[in-house]
């Protein structure tokens, strides 16, 4: 037992910074997957055929695609194309780039669960897009966005380990350091995990007292 | 247009005539996206010969093909496990009995909460500290079978939960015992209603075989890293990368048009009394599929 609180206590800094950069990671990923992910989001529920298609194409795509995949096409193959970046910027890319996928579904769906009549009896009352928007569909819709969002985002804090196989010093690349300073595996990846779970199970608290609050009676 | 409908009026005339300059706007924009990454391929030569030249070799293809049969296999025996991880520890969470229920959920709980890659390294780094000697294909396996097995039990038990409690009486009413209630009613109309997010969570699974790159377990995404680093053909990583990619896809990709032919299918059957488990998007789905 002694064994295994001493593995943090001796290499305190390295977790501290691994779990600073994944939460670093997470933050910059998760605000950039929310900007491009209800973009696309948008497309997909335009009346426009071509930013449908485009969005369509690009979310099936996505997400028949590994996430390993989409980091190492950014790790090693994107400087081949005169492209300068740097690993921890590619691994903010590739999360982005894959969860935007995801958020643009649920955006989607979330958009779909409005019934038709909401928007068409607002537009009865003579309201404009903007506030059949703002008033009628996304009231609705966010309540029934908002647990589905949630679970794709704590995905993506798993996700962030992904990252350690492409050289980003982050919680998952921890027992590669360790297995250099001959540390108890078992040991440094219980810790890890205990780190992982104090960071995912508020998350997954809240979320089901959302789902709970907010879930929408039909 | 049922999408469209519920945010946007029927088009009239004027709308007619934004939508169609939107429509000719976005398309110029995304084909001069696409020009503009295809001409970064072209400048930097991704299109030369000498970089594409070795997939026409039997032997490259040979080894791109054990790539895939590696993935396969991986995914098969984790896909099996799964399953069967999956239908115990359902059963232990459905069960009266707590002392069943409660390791169950704790276990399932568990395993949902941790990154898929720190249980692989579970089964890669701590036989190593042991000196024991592991396939790499096991602890890969391992952490897949751990952690989609989980999801699986979740699935598994919703899908039984979903069947509507008007059955279950009934079952009883004539005279069933709980056993049979289980394995004549609510097994058969369970497995209509989560077949789809079976699938939908299988091509989970296959895809997450792909973070076996990181423990060096030879299979697609590591063979096309051999491949695309060969000097004498120019590194051509981006050629290889986009051939692994399309594999991928492919495989993925008809996997998810399974996945939801079979929810529209089975959306419309009259042999099961329950919902449909949701294959994609909807509620925790969205947090199973990513």
């Amino acid at each position: 037992m002694g064994e295994f609180f001493r593995v943090l206590t001796d290499n305190g800094q390295l977790f501290v910074d691994g779990f600073t950069n994944t939460v670093k990671l997470f933050l910059i990923a998760a605000v950039g997957s929310l900007v491009l992910g209800t973009l696309l989001g948008a497309m997909r529920v335009s009346p426009v055929p071509a930013l449908r298609a485009f969005g369509a194409t690009y979310v099936n795509l996505v997400r028949n695609t590994p996430l390993t995949l989409v980091f190492a096409f950014l790790v090693f193959a994107v400087p081949k194309l005169d492209v300068n970046i740097d690993y921890d910027d590619s691994a903010a890319v590739a999360l982005t780039v894959y969860t935007s996928a995801f958020v643009c579904e649920v955006i989607r769906s979330g958009v779909n669960t409005v019934a038709a009549g909401q928007a068409e009896a607002a537009r009865a009352l003579g309201m404009t897009f903007g506030q059949v928007l703002t008033l009628i569909v996304l009231p609705q819709a966010l309540r029934a966005m908002v647990p589905p969002m949630m679970s794709v985002f704590i995905a993506m804090l798993k996700n962030t380990t992904i990252a350690a196989g492409f050289s980003v010093l982050e919680a998952g690349a921890i027992p590669a350091y360790m297995a250099e300073r001959g540390e108890p595996q078992f040991a440094v990846l219980l810790w890890i995990t205990i780190g992982f779970l104090i960071l995912i199970l508020p998350l997954v608290a809240l979320q089901r007292i959302l789902e709970r609050k907010w879930r929408v009676a039909r | 247009m049922s999408q469209a409908s519920i945010l946007y009026d029927l088009p009239g005339p004027r709308a007619k005539r934004r939508n169609a300059i939107l429509g000719v706007v976005s398309t110029a924009g995304i084909i001069a996206l696409l020009a503009y990454i295809g001409y970064k391929f072209a400048d930097t030569g991704q299109f030369e010969a000498r970089r594409w030249e070795q997939f026409q070799y039997a032997s490259v293809q040979r080894e791109l093909l054990a790539g895939l049969g590696a993935t396969l296999k991986a995914a098969a025996i984790a896909a099996v496990l799964a399953l069967l991880f999956g239908a115990v520890f359902a059963s232990g969470r459905l069960s009266d009995k707590w002392i069943l229920r409660t390791p169950a959920t704790f276990v399932v709980e568990l395993f949902r909460a941790i990154p898929l890659l720190i249980l692989i390294f579970f089964g890669y780094y701590v036989p190593l500290q042991y000196g024991w000697s592991i396939d790499k294909l096991w602890a890969l396996v391992i952490g897949l079978m751990l952690y989609n097995g989980s999801v699986l039990a979740e699935i598994f038990r919703a899908g039984i939960n979903a069947v509507p409690y008007g059955q279950t009486e009934g079952a009883y009413a004539i005279g069933m015992r709980k056993n049979q209630v289980l394995r004549l009613i609510l097994l058969p109309q369970a497995v209509r209603s989560m077949l789809p997010a079976i699938v939908s969570q299988l091509v989970v699974l296959l895809k997450d075989t792909a973070l076996g790159f990181i423990i060096t377990y030879p299979e697609l995404l590591f063979v096309g890293k051999q491949i695309g680093g060969r000097l004498p053909f120019g590194l051509p990583y981006v050629p290889t990368y986009l051939i692994v990619g399309a594999i991928y896809i492919a495989i993925c990709g008809a996997l998810s048009i399974l996945a939801w032919w079979l929810q529209k299918r089975m959306g419309r059957s009259r042999r099961t009394a329950a919902k449909v488990l949701p294959s994609q998007d909807v509620g925790d789905a969205a947090g199973r599929m990513i």
